[in-house]
C-alpha cells in the first residue's frame, strides 16, 4: 500500500462507493448492480459531474458558485430556442450544423456569464457568495423570460445524442476501441512520467507497484466498457434497426449492446482535461496557490484577479456544457432545469474531498463524489423511497462525509 | 563613485489619512547590507513593501542603478532583480517546496505543461546549498518546520539571480543555529555583490551583519549611519528617542537639537 503512493482518500471514497453499491444491490434483491442500472446511473451522473469539475477549482480558491443550476436553466432555454426555433428557420430542420452551433452557443454563453460574475468577484471585490446568490435569482428569472415560461421541444436529432439514450450510445465496437485507447494512454503517461523522474535521478515507485497501478487503471476502463456492452438496446428498437438495414430477425432475437453513452464520454473527457489543467498547467498551479495563501500568490507576481475571473469563466462554460447535456437528455428545454443542481454540484465536490477552506481538492474526487450522490439517489428510487426521505438521507450523508473527512484530516496532522 | 544599486527618494505613503511613511530616503550599494531599524509601526515594513511592489508610494521615486524605476506590482520589482523574503514568509502552505520557489515563474515543457521534474531538480540543488538536511521535497510546505519553511522562502528569493534582496525579520522565527546559518548566508550573498536591506529587531544581529543602519520612527527617517561609526547605545537612542548622533546623517525625523 505504501509503495503504491495512492491518495488514501481516493481509496476511501472508492470503498464508500463499493459499500453503497453492494448495499443497495442486496436491499433491492439484485436490481442495483445490473448493466442497465449502472448504465443509467452513469448517464444521470454526467451533467453534475461536468459541473463538479469546475466547482472544485472555484472552491479551491476559497470561493463558491451558487448560480450554476440557474445558469444551466437559462443556457438550456437559450440553447433550446436557438436549435428549435432560430436555426431551423435559418438552416432548415435537422441541419447537420445545428447541434454544433447549439453546443457552441451554450458553452460560450455559459462562459460569458461566468466571466461576468467572475469579474465582479475579482475586480470589484464583491464576495462570490453574494454575486452568485444574486446570479441564482437573476438567471433563474432570465430562464423564464426567454420564452415566458414555455417549454421548448423537441430538440435536434444530433443534439439529442449528447443526452444518452439509444442514439446517444456509441455501440460495442467503438466502445472497445475507446477502451484500448484509454488503456494505451494510461500506460504511456505512466511510463513517460517514470522515465522523466529516473532521468533526474529522483526516487520512483518500485516497478511492480507501477505495474499494479497500470493494471488497476486498465481494469477499471475495461470493466466499465464491458458493463456498458452488456446492456442491450430494447428488442423493439433492435428489430426496427435490423429491418432498416435489411438483416433478417433471428428467432432468438438480436443482442445489440448500447456501449458507452456519449454524455459519459463527454464527462470523462472533461474530467481528464480539467485534471491536466489543475495539475499540469501554470493556471492550475496559480489556482491552488491562491487557495493556499492569496497574499503569497499576489506577492509572487501571480495575477490573482485575472486567475479568479478565469476560474468563474471556466465554471460558467462547464455549466453551459451541462445545460446542453441536460437539455438533450430531457429532449426539451424547461425553465426549471437545473433547479437545486448548485447544491448537488457543491456537495459532490465536498464529498470528493474538496476543502471549503480552500487550497485542497481533486477533479477525480469531485467526479467520484458526483457518482456517490447519484448512486444514493438512484438506489433509493430503486427501493421506492419517496422524494422527501431521499433528500433527508442525501443531506445527512453530506454532513457525515464532511465530518468524517475533517476528523481523518486532523488525525494525520 | 558608482551609482547606488537602489535609491529610494522622498517616499511617502498614507493609509486612511495616517502617514505610514513620510518623506523617507534610503540607498543601498552593491555588496552592502543596510539595516532598517525602528519600533513596531515605525514604517519599516511599509517602506520595504513599496520597493517590493506590494504597495504603491503616494510620493517619491525609486532609482535602480541610477535609472528611474517604475514599480507598481511585485512582478515589476522582480524584473529589476528585487527579491523579498517576507516576515510572514508568504508561502502557499498547500503546495510543495518546488511549487513555492517557482510560483509565478514556473518552468514549462515544450507543450506548455508544468515541468515538475525540472523544478524539483532545481529545488534540490538550491536547497542542498541552503539546508543540506532538507529531504521533504514532495510534502506541502505546511508540514515543514519553521527553519525549513524559512529556507524555502530564502531559496525562492535567491534562486532567480537577485541583485537586491529584502529580508524582513529573517531570523524572527528561528533557533540560534538557524540564525547563524542565515548570518552566513548574508555574508555569502554580500560577497557576490548582492545588496541587502535587512529589517530586524535584533540590534546584535544588525551590528554583526550590516554596514549601515537607517533608523525610522513614526514613519520618518531619524538618520543613517555606518555601523562602525556609532555605538549600539547611540543606535538605541535613535530608535527610542529619535536622537541622531553626530556621526550619523540626519533625516527629517530626527529630534530637534
Amino acid at each position: 500500500m505504501r509503495h503504491l503512493e495512492v491518495d488514501p482518500r481516493l481509496v476511501g471514497m472508492l470503498g464508500a462507493l463499493a459499500v453503497i453499491w453492494v448495499g443497495f444491490d442486496l436491499l433491492s434483491g439484485g436490481a442495483f448492480l445490473t448493466p442497465r442500472n449502472l448504465w443509467n446511473l452513469s448517464v444521470q451522473t454526467a451533467s453534475v459531474a461536468v459541473m463538479a469539475c469546475g466547482m472544485v477549482l472555484v472552491i479551491v480558491t476559497r470561493n463558491i458558485d451558487l448560480s450554476v443550476g440557474a445558469v444551466l436553466g437559462f443556457v438550456g432555454m437559450v440553447v433550446g430556442v436557438v436549435q428549435a426555433r432560430w436555426l431551423p428557420e435559418m438552416l432548415g430542420l435537422e441541419h447537420p450544423a445545428t447541434a454544433f452551433i447549439a453546443v457552441a452557443v451554450g458553452i460560450a454563453l455559459g462562459g460569458a456569464i461566468g466571466l461576468m460574475q467572475g469579474s465582479l468577484i475579482a475586480y470589484l471585490g464583491i464576495p462570490s457568495f453574494i454575486v452568485t446568490l444574486g446570479g441564482l435569482l437573476v438567471w433563474r428569472g432570465a430562464a423564464w423570460w426567454v420564452t415566458q415560461g414555455q417549454t421548448v421541444a423537441p430538440m435536434d436529432g444530433r443534439f439529442r445524442m449528447l443526452g444518452g439514450g439509444i442514439e446517444g450510445a456509441i455501440g460495442a465496437t467503438a466502445s472497445w476501441v475507446l477502451a484500448a485507447l484509454a488503456c494505451a494512454a494510461i500506460v504511456a503517461v505512466m511510463v513517460m512520467l517514470r522515465r522523466r523522474r529516473l532521468a533526474f535521478g529522483f526516487p520512483v515507485r518500485p516497478a511492480w507497484a507501477e505495474g499494479v497501478l497500470m493494471g488497476l487503471g486498465c481494469l477499471v476502463v475495461i470493466g466499465a466498457v464491458a458493463v456498458a456492452n452488456l446492456y442491450p438496446i430494447p428488442v423493439g428498437v433492435a428489430r426496427r434497426m435490423a429491418e432498416a438495414q435489411g438483416i433478417p430477425w433471428p428467432p432468438g432475437g438480436l443482442f445489440i449492446p448500447h456501449g458507452l453513452a456519449i454524455p459519459v464520454i463527454v464527462a470523462l473527457l472533461v474530467g481528464v482535461a480539467m485534471t491536466v489543467l489543475a495539475t499540469r498547467t501554470r493556471f492550475g498551479r496559480y489556482v491552488f496557490a491562491i487557495g493556499g495563501n492569496p497574499e503569497a500568490a499576489e506577492l509572487s507576481g501571480v495575477n490573482t484577479r485575472r486567475s479568479l475571473m478565469m476560474v468563474f469563466g471556466l465554471m460558467g462554460a462547464l455549466a453551459g456544457l451541462s445545460a446542453c447535456i441536460a437539455t438533450a437528455r430531457l429532449n426539451a428545454a424547461t425553465n426549471a432545469a437545473g433547479t437545486l443542481d448548485e447544491l448537488y454540484v457543491i456537495a459532490a465536490a465536498v464529498i470528493g474531498g474538496t476543502s471549503l477552506a480552500g487550497g485542497m481538492g481533486t477533479v477525480a474526487g469531485a467526479m467520484l463524489g458526483a457518482l456517490v450522490m447519484q448512486s444514493l439517489q438512484s438506489g433509493m428510487v430503486l427501493l421506492g423511497v419517496d422524494t422527501p426521505l431521499q433528500n433527508i438521507v442525501v443531506g445527512l450523508v453530506l454532513v457525515f462525509a464532511v465530518w468524517l473527512d475533517g476528523a481523518w484530516r486532523k488525525r494525520i496532522r | 563613485m558608482t551609482a547606488p544599486l537602489v535609491e529610494m527618494r522622498g517616499i511617502s505613503i498614507a493609509f486612511g489619512g495616517i502617514k505610514a511613511v513620510d518623506d523617507v530616503s534610503v540607498d543601498l550599494m552593491p555588496g552592502e547590507v543596510v539595516a532598517l531599524l525602528g519600533h513596531n509601526g515605525a514604517g519599516k515594513s511599509t517602506l520595504i513593501k513599496v520597493l517590493s511592489g506590494a504597495y504603491r508610494a503616494d510620493a517619491g521615486e525609486i532609482l535602480v542603478e541610477g535609472q528611474r524605476a517604475e514599480i507598481a506590482t511585485p512582478r515589476d520589482a522582480k524584473r529589476y532583480g528585487i527579491e523579498t523574503i517576507y516576515q510572514t514568509l508568504a508561502l502557499a502552505d498547500n503546495v510543495d517546496a518546488a511549487a513555492n520557489i517557482f510560483l509565478g515563474r514556473e518552468l514549462v515543457t515544450r507543450w506548455g505543461m508544468l515541468d515538475d521534474a525540472a523544478m524539483e531538480s532545481a529545488t534540490r540543488q538550491v536547497m542542498a546549498r541552503l539546508n543540506p538536511h532538507f529531504r521533504r521535497f514532495k510534502e506541502p510546505v505546511r508540514a515543514l518546520s519553521g527553519g525549513q519553511r524559512q529556507s524555502v522562502a530564502i531559496a525562492r528569493a535567491i534562486h532567480f539571480n537577485a541583485r537586491i534582496l529584502i529580508m524582513d525579520e529573517p531570523t524572527a522565527a528561528l533557533g540560534p543555529a538557524e540564525t547563524a546559518q542565515v548570518g552566513e548566508l548574508v555574508k555569502q550573498l554580500k560577497a557576490q555583490g548582492i545588496g541587502i536591506f535587512l529589517i530586524s529587531h535584533d540590534i546584535h544581529d544588525v551590528f554583526d551583519l550590516a554596514d549601515r543602519v537607517s533608523v525610522m520612527k513614526n514613519g520618518r527617517l531619524v538618520g543613517t549611519a555606518r555601523t562602525r561609526d556609532v555605538t549600539k547605545d547611540e543606535v538605541l537612542g535613535m530608535i527610542i528617542l529619535g536622537k541622531c548622533p553626530e556621526a550619523a546623517v540626519r533625516g527629517p525625523g530626527a529630534m530637534a537639537e
